[in-house]
């Protein structure tokens, strides 16, 4: 097994939490866009809100990205995989940026009013009043939205393929304690 | 051998462990979205219904489609603001954009008296606290859930080959329905005026409203007419009779109503808009709408927004009432699918939202 360096304290915070935000956003994302239902205005307010504390997180974690480079992938790593690895996450940090400024965009260009938190706090708009822009902003939300699904999927799945089959100890760099990957200390292997 | 099979079988499994996460991830996004379950009631299910009855009618709004824009403004006069915090309804006067509209998807139906009549408006106090609603001139709305909207909207599509709706559908909706038939009577025997300027127009849904110490009133509201209500005169001849009266009107001079706010006695029904309230429940006059603009939907600026009557300012809230929350996500999906539409010249063009000689001779 090598040794791959774990993420920093703070990146692995920032990962996680704003992993299980990311997933509950897309859950309710479609949810709320397809519902007639009662949930309706208290979850089209929560996506709101947790749609803005995402992008200033997205924010201050290209920062921290910036700031403290990740550890490097494992040398043995094939260089397609690498760079596959590389520009799925830069998409993830573009998407997890833009997706939120197409959601304020979008409500802005509509002409509706953008409570923050409650009613009292109004986002400004971002964007001047357009319907044409506010169909097409629409379109492009749920399309990047998709696309941001599809690649955390493959996200997912790609680092359960570091943890369960390469056991190169790139899940381990991201979680907290190290036995949190008991297969790979099976014999066999590598 | 057994090392072997140990391994593949072990291979097996965590090629399983892999792909189970995303999996189970992408079961639930379908489900969530509602791939899954064909039967919920979607957005998507609920302007199918709307559009079954009335045919598809690009760039217009999927309901109420027959409309024109108005401008003027609202004067709150404070009596209702020790209920409420909303800017809106304290003493002070707020632009006002609105839209007059009959109800139903057909963007050229032609003017009658027993349509129903609607009126809209976006309240735009300068600190953008504001207030929308969308408000009709029945008594109660003839269903009480979301639903039942839909049921109604397929069992009175009009059939295909008589273009009125099917009289076996409409039984069968009404015989499995019997809590609307109360409904159903009291639209039915409303007093009809004779055309927009002299209608009252209702919330039908409760509201809370929410004092500055936090005390909430549920509430419906009305729009009074200030004008004398006339009787209904046939106009059989003219196919827009009611929109070249309302714009004759209002250049002629300034339409008003009366904002009055009810307030929910014990007992009535706070989230059920097809059941009334009693007429002895406590009522507030919270202020004066004056309506003196009239333009078209083509260039007006009603088009460009939705009046989705959930938009609302702080001191307002939702109540409980289901029809509410369809209403905010059926008029966001209209808004935005008609937004990207290309529209066909509205019924109501601007050529005749001109001020006309006569009406011109009356004001000076
Ligand atoms: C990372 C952040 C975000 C994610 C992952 C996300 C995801 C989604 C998804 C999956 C949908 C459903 C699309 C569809 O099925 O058509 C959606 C719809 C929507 N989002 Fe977001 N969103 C985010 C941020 C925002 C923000 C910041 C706002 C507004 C300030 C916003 C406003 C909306 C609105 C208004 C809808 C449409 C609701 C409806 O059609 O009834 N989103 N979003
Ligand atoms: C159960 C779900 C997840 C697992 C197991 C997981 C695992 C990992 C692992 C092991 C890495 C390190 C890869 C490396 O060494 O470069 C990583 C990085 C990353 N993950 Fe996730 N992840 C999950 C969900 C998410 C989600 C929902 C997002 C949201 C967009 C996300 C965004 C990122 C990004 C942007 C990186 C790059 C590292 C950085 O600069 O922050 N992950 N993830
Ligand atoms: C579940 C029930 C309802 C559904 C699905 C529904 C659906 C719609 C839709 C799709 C529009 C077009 C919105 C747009 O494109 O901007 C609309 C307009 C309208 N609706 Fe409803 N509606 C419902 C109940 C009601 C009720 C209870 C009222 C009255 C109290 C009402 C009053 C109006 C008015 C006044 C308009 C026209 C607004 C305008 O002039 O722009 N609706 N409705």
């Amino acid at each position: 097994m090598k040794n791959v360096e774990s993420f920093t304290l703070p990146s692995r915070i920032l990962h996680w939490v704003m992993a299980v935000m990311i997933l509950a956003m897309l859950l309710i994302g479609v949810f709320m866009a397809s519902t007639v239902g009662s949930g309706y205005y208290r979850l089209v307010a929560l996506h709101r809100s947790v749609g803005i504390a995402i992008l200033v997180l997205a924010m201050l974690r290209l920062g921290n990205r910036l700031h403290t480079p990740p550890p490097p992938l494992p040398e043995d790593f094939p260089p397609v995989m690498k760079i596959g690895a590389h520009a799925s996450h830069i998409l993830l940090y573009v998407l997890m940026i833009v997706l939120p400024l197409v959601g304020w965009g979008m409500l802005s260009a509509g002409g509706y009013p953008i409570p923050l938190w409650g009613q009292s706090v109004l986002l400004p708009p971002i964007l001047p009043h357009n319907p044409m822009l506010w169909a097409e902003l629409r379109s492009v939300h749920t399309l990047l939205a998709f696309l941001l699904f599809g690649l955390v999927l493959a996200h997912i799945a790609a680092a359960l393929f570091h943890g369960l089959i390469r056991r190169d100890g790139v899940l381990r760099s991201m979680v907290f304690r190290k036995s949190l990957d008991p297969i790979s200390q099976e014999s066999h292997g590598d | 051998m057994t090392t072997n099979t140990h391994t593949l079988s072990g291979s097996i499994l965590r090629w399983l462990g892999v792909i189970a996460l995303p999996f189970f991830l992408m079961l639930l996004f379908l489900w969530a979205g509602g791939w899954l379950t064909p039967y919920r009631l979607t957005q998507v299910a609920m302007l199918d219904a709307l559009q079954k009855g009335s045919g598809m009618h690009p760039g217009f709004r999927r309901n109420h489609a027959k409309g024109v824009c108005i401008t003027g403004w609202f004067e709150g006069n404070g009596n209702a603001s020790s209920l409420s915090m909303a800017t809106v309804l304290q003493k002070g006067r707020v632009p006002v954009v609105g839209r007059f509209a009959l109800a139903g998807g057909l963007p050229y139906q032609a003017d009658a008296p027993e349509k129903v009549r609607s009126m809209a408006l976006r309240l735009m106090p300068s600190d953008r606290q504001e207030w929308r609603m969308g408000i009709n001139d029945i008594p109660v709305f003839p269903v009480g859930t979301p639903q039942e909207f839909h049921d109604l909207q397929l069992a009175s599509r009009p059939d295909l080959t008589t273009g009125k709706p099917d009289p076996a559908r409409m039984q069968v909706f009404r015989t499995s329905h019997p809590w609307l038939q109360t409904a159903r009577a009291q639209i039915g025997r409303r007093p009809v005026s004779s055309g927009f300027a002299d209608d009252t127009y209702r919330s039908l849904d409760s509201f809370l409203f929410v004092a500055e110490d936090g005390t909430k009133t549920a509430v419906r509201w009305a729009m009074v007419p200030v004008q004398p209500v006339m009787p209904e005169i046939g106009h059989a001849n003219d196919h827009d009779y009611l929109f070249h009266k309302v714009i004759e009107d209002i250049h002629t001079h300034p339409l008003q109503w009366r904002l009055m706010v009810t307030l929910a006695g014990s007992g009535d029904a706070i989230d059920n808009p097809s059941k009334g309230w009693p007429q002895d429940d406590r009522q507030i006059n919270a202020g004066t709408l004056t309506l003196t603009g009239i333009g078209s939907e083509e260039n007006g600026p009603c088009t460009g927004i939705t009046f989705d009557p959930l938009v609302l300012p702080e001191g307002i809230m939702p109540s409980g009432d289901p029809i509410l929350q369809a209403r905010s996500a059926a008029y966001m999906r209209s808004f935005y699918l008609r937004s990207g539409e290309r529209p066909t010249a509205p019924a109501v063009s601007p050529e005749m939202t001109v001020p006309s000689a006569n009406a011109r001779d009356k004001k000076s």
